[in-house]
């Protein structure tokens, strides 16, 4: 298996080994949002509605992803719940085994859908909060009275009896409020809560000087985490997407490239993570075209950048190679021009202090936001 | 912390907590938010009659009697592990109908 002819030498390659089968799936079922957040992690080129995998596929792809191993998947988006066919993905998923998860902003989610969504069989919810006061969340989201709404959905989901997690993404204009998100949580008798620093790829990176917050924010954030942590232990689930322009180790992006977990986008191209098509030389197959398996074992995205043999020596010499994966494939090619490059959020990297250079410049940015929109009008179709 | 388990009540997993085989890897997972658990075989055996009718203390006995080990021994085990899922908010007991007041 997986022998591939070498066509420089018109040898044999090595036969390389199967790789370990993939835990989880992100499922982003839609680019269509109500929300237009600047820090959102879907590529700044949105697909449109008319490029859309339609039900049959979506069907065709879980299945393949429950055979393929998968066992959780993320349904996610752009507003999931744009999709009026989601009831049938869930139910679709519960039949071949897998485990459902929800990832909405709430807005626009009447008690009726949720109603449908939980009896077709979803296993956990994740609702966004943009900030933990009206102000902030109407504010980033662009959208006048989505805090309320997010509000009234959480209570449902909860009547509902479904597991509840807040995500919540931190940045400049809300980092001094990670208390208060964490407040929000309990209040809405959530068990789970996300805070996720924002990462700076596609639409971050475009507003990477409005939402960089100053080191002293960070290190501050960081302590209220391990101190609320460490007094919620049981009641209240934190977990944290790490700040990494301020680190001194890169963070273990995705767990490694192609390792356990994989994204498929709107249009059907497959990704080893949602920001991978920000790397121009990589070429993504389609479930259009190939079966989820064959895209995870042989597409040449995924063999990349998969395990340790492609890492430069500064990584495969690094007693850390199998902690942090080499960091992350997406941030080496938007700070060092090269996708194969050490992540300079690492201490080692000789672009490191060009990387703390750019955070604290960017912290003193202005705090105008290039809010996420699709970029070119719509054609009719 | 750990609260002891009234033998008498009815473990449930709690909505967004599935039990399943996983054929890829051949082995039993505990699934939860954003949580995959592998639980050891003698945890498998245990959630698997976990199902929302039999009490804690028919668990017990079924298992004493299937494997053949002591019952004080099973008790003891089936409680400090459901008690720990307890706590992870993985597993709700109910509580059985006290009398024949049922109405």
């Amino acid at each position: 298996m997986n022998v591939v002819a070498d066509p420089h030498t018109h040898r044999e390659a090595p036969v390389r080994p199967a790789p370990p089968a993939p835990y989880g799936m992100l499922a982003e079922l839609t680019h269509r949002c109500p929300l237009q957040c600047p820090y959102c992690s879907n590529p700044v080129e949105l697909d449109r509605r008319n490029v859309e995998l339609d039900l049959d596929t979506w069907k065709r792809v879980f299945s393949e992803a429950a055979r393929l191993g998968v066992l959780q998947v993320h349904l996610s988006g752009g507003e999931p719940t744009a999709r009026r066919d989601l009831e049938d993905m869930i139910r679709h998923c519960v039949e071949v085994g897998i485990y459902t998860n929800l990832i909405t902003a709430g807005v626009g989610v009447t008690p009726e859908r949720l109603q449908a969504i939980s009896d077709a069989g979803i296993d956990h919810v994740q609702l966004s909060f943009q900030g933990a006061t009206a102000e902030t969340t109407d504010k980033v989201s662009n959208f006048r009275g989505a805090h309320e709404r997010k509000l009234a959905v959480a209570r449902e989901v909860r009547r509902l009896g479904l597991p509840l997690t807040i995500n919540s993404v931190v940045h400049r204009a809300n980092i001094h409020q990670i208390p208060a998100f964490i407040d929000l949580a309990l209040s809405l008798d959530a068990k789970r809560i996300e805070i996720a620093h924002s990462q700076y790829y596609g639409w971050a990176l475009r507003n990477r000087g409005a939402l960089m917050p100053t080191r002293e924010q960070v290190f501050w954030a960081l302590d209220v985490v391990e101190e609320a942590r460490a007094r919620l232990k049981g009641k209240l689930t934190i977990d944290a997407v790490v700040p990494d322009y301020y680190a001194k180790y890169p963070k273990p992006c995705m767990n490694g490239w192609g390792r356990q977990s994989l994204n498929v986008t709107p249009s059907g191209k497959v990704l080893p993570c949602h920001a991978a098509e920000t790397i121009p030389s990589l070429d993504f197959w389609n479930v259009r075209e190939h079966s989820l398996s064959e895209i995870w074992t042989d597409s040449p995205a995924f063999n990349a950048f998969r395990g340790t043999d492609w890492m430069p020596e500064l990584c495969r010499s690094c007693e850390r190679k199998e902690i942090d994966w080499g960091g992350c494939r997406c941030q080496a090619m938007a700070i060092a021009g090269d996708a194969a490059a050490t992540d300079p959020a690492c201490h080692k990297s000789p672009l490191h202090a060009h990387m703390l250079a750019l955070a604290e410049a960017d912290a003193e940015g202005s705090s105008e936001y290039d809010y996420r929109r699709y970029l070119t009008p719509d054609r009719p179709s | 912390m750990t609260e002891i388990l009234v033998a008498t009540g009815i473990p449930k997993l709690a909505r967004g907590v599935r039990l399943r085989h996983d054929e890829a890897r051949g082995q039993w997972v505990l699934l939860a938010p954003e949580r995959v658990l592998n639980p050891d075989p003698v945890a498998v055996e245990i959630l698997k009659k976990v199902d929302g009718t039999r009490s804690i203390d028919a668990i017990v006995d079924e298992l004493a009697s299937a494997f053949t080990v002591d019952r004080e021994r099973v008790a003891t085990d089936v409680d400090a592990f459901l008690a720990g899922l307890v706590e992870k908010g993985m597993i709700e007991i109910a509580s059985p109908l006290i009398g024949d007041a049922a109405s």
